[in-house]
């Protein structure tokens, strides 16, 4: 018996909505009107990941507190243990674009990075 | 180049960018890049980037980049085009006054104040949010109630913790991704209430918002109390009938310490209307052509100064446009045809107004794209373009959102020939 699910994919801000079929291991994505629609669609009902953003504070900086993101999607139910990753840290200024701010972040694997440039005041 | 305090210096500039957000970023690389030398940003705040400064979440500039970035990512790249271009800017400067001769009063940190006069201009001033006093919310004035922008910024860029337990009103997209930002924090987001019976904020974020974390979305309700003298205390939630009045009986209480408003957004266009120019009633931006130039010769308008926008990218695309066309005005290169050939662009059917409102079929590019919103939530209807009776071209929609917006291209071929008595129009249809 195939099961369906109506999703609205995150992916970017078209919200695409998808209809996922699950019939065993045979998953089927519609509506989508791009590949990473489809890609969405499939880990939604298997893996759900998402990017987790936030900000860390900077010490000596131009501005207080730098923003960051994990660089790649990481599984939702380790969203909040990522935060905590982030919430445990400071960094001093310079900090570049693309810095590393946490390595393996929550043990995902994932690496917390920074998303701006922070000059030294 | 020269250098910005030399542009002040000699009071002349040949294109002069309010605003150095996202739109005036890319108005400024688009201008340089199409020849003009004499390219000038005046930015209010201590730094470029505008809004994306604080909008520290991914989602931006798939359109543009084809990659996922952060907001302050997104800035970034048009903040070293900038700089690769050698694009002077004053931050800390904010534009007094401009005349319809493009005499600009400009008022800086570094320069003092300052009058200016630009060969052409490009607004880019952004847009602000609709505020409490805007919205006629009873009860005392405490602290604690916050537009979500504010609360976006003192969080994100100057690291104030804002409250613990938070009622949003409103469901823009800058409430929704505040509901996920504060929760994340530690904050417990009780709700979010929305006037309407649909939601102003884009579909994806009431997915990777409010569902991912369980917080409930009340259409059709709004906060009719605010308790607290000091502090917010509690907010008082009623439901709506179809008139947006609430409905006596349907009273809840929050007890909360912050209040969220998301409540719309309004081009901010003092400026504008100090030059008297044409004003849409509907988007409050100036009414533009195809060119994207005011009803002033010289002056042209582009991103959420000019119309609300969903999407940065879109953003971008639009300043491009302007910058191009103010670039090509310095250098006396657009063509515009008497007032009577351009036609102003008609809606019916739900599309609430177009950008631009009008179009010189003469002298228009090869394609133009028009962007609009439509007034309601409508399902499964069809977009139309007409020439007088005949249609242009027809697109099938499953959904479409006041939240969205949404774009025709109009191509020159086809409107070879129009005249005004004739007509185009822009419709939904079933």
């Amino acid at each position: 018996m195939a099961e369906t699910r109506e999703l609205t994919c995150i992916n970017c801000p078209l919200g695409c909505a998808l209809t996922v079929t699950i019939d065993g291991e045979n998953i089927t994505v519609t509506g989508n009107t791009c590949p990473r629609g489809e890609a969405y669609g499939k880990k939604e009902v298997t893996n759900p990941t998402r990017i987790v953003t936030s900000t860390v504070p900077v010490d000596g900086g131009d501005i207080a507190r730098v923003p960051v993101k994990t660089a790649s999607d990481i599984p939702k139910d380790r969203i909040f243990a990522v935060m905590e990753a982030i919430h445990a840290v400071r960094v001093k200024a310079p900090v570049k674009i693309g810095d590393v701010i946490v390595k393996d972040a929550a043990g995902t694997g994932v690496d917390i990075v920074a998303a701006r440039d922070v000059s030294a005041a | 180049m020269t250098d910005a305090n030399t542009i002040i210096e000699r009071g002349r500039v040949g294109i002069l960018v309010i605003g150095g957000g996202p739109a005036g970023l890319a108005a400024a690389v688009a201008a340089k890049r199409a020849g003009v030398d004499d390219v000038l940003i005046a930015e209010r705040d201590r730094m470029l980037g505008g809004i994306l400064n604080q909008c520290i979440h991914n989602g931006f500039g798939l359109h543009t980049f084809k990659e996922e970035l952060t907001g302050p990512e997104y800035a970034a790249r048009f903040i070293s085009q900038a700089a690769e271009l050698r694009i002077p800017y004053l931050l800390n400067t904010m534009v007094l006054s401009v005349d319809r001769d493009r005499n600009v009063t400009i008022m800086g940190r570094e320069i003092g104040v300052r009058t200016i006069t630009a060969d052409a201009i490009v607004l880019a001033m952004g847009c602000r949010e609709r505020s409490r006093g805007a919205l006629s919310i009873p009860g005392y004035r405490p602290a604690g109630v916050y537009t979500a922008g504010t609360a976006q910024r003192l969080m994100n860029i100057e690291g104030f913790r804002i409250g613990k337990r938070v009622v949003i009103l409103g469901s823009g997209d800058i409430g929704l991704i505040m509901a996920r930002r504060m929760t994340l924090e530690g904050a417990k987001v009780l709700t979010v209430a929305e006037l309407m019976p649909y939601s102003g904020g884009l579909k994806r974020n009431i997915v990777q918002c409010l569902n991912d974390y369980d917080i409930p979305l009340q259409l059709s309700h709004t906060v009719v109390d605010i308790r607290g003298k000091r502090r917010v205390e509690g907010v008082t939630i009623a439901e709506v009938d179809q008139a947006r009045r609430p409905i006596p009986g349907t009273e809840v209480s929050y007890d909360c310490d912050t209040l969220l408003l998301s409540c719309g957004l309004l081009p901010e266009n003092e400026l504008t209307r100090m030059m008297k120019a044409g004003i849409s009633p509907v988007t409050g931006g100036a009414s533009v052509d195809d060119l994207l130039q005011t009803d002033i010769p010289g002056v042209f308008a582009c991103g959420n100064v000019l119309h609300v926008h969903d999407l940065v990218d879109y953003v971008s695309e639009e300043a491009t446009l302007a910058g191009e066309n103010a670039a090509a005005y310095v250098s006396g290169s657009t063509g515009r045809s008497a007032a009577d050939a351009i036609v102003e662009i008609g809606v019916d059917g739900g599309v609430r107004y177009t950008v631009p409102q009008r179009i010189d079929v003469g002298h228009m590019r090869d394609s133009v794209t028009v962007r609009f919103r439509v007034a309601d939530v409508y399902r499964d209807r069809t977009i139309a373009v007409y020439r007088g009776e005949k249609c242009l071209s027809r697109r099938k929609t499953r959904v479409l959102a006041p939240g969205e917006m949404e774009q025709v291209k109009l191509k020159k071929e086809e409107l070879a020939g129009l005249t005004a008595d004739e007509g185009l129009r822009v419709v939904l249809e079933d």
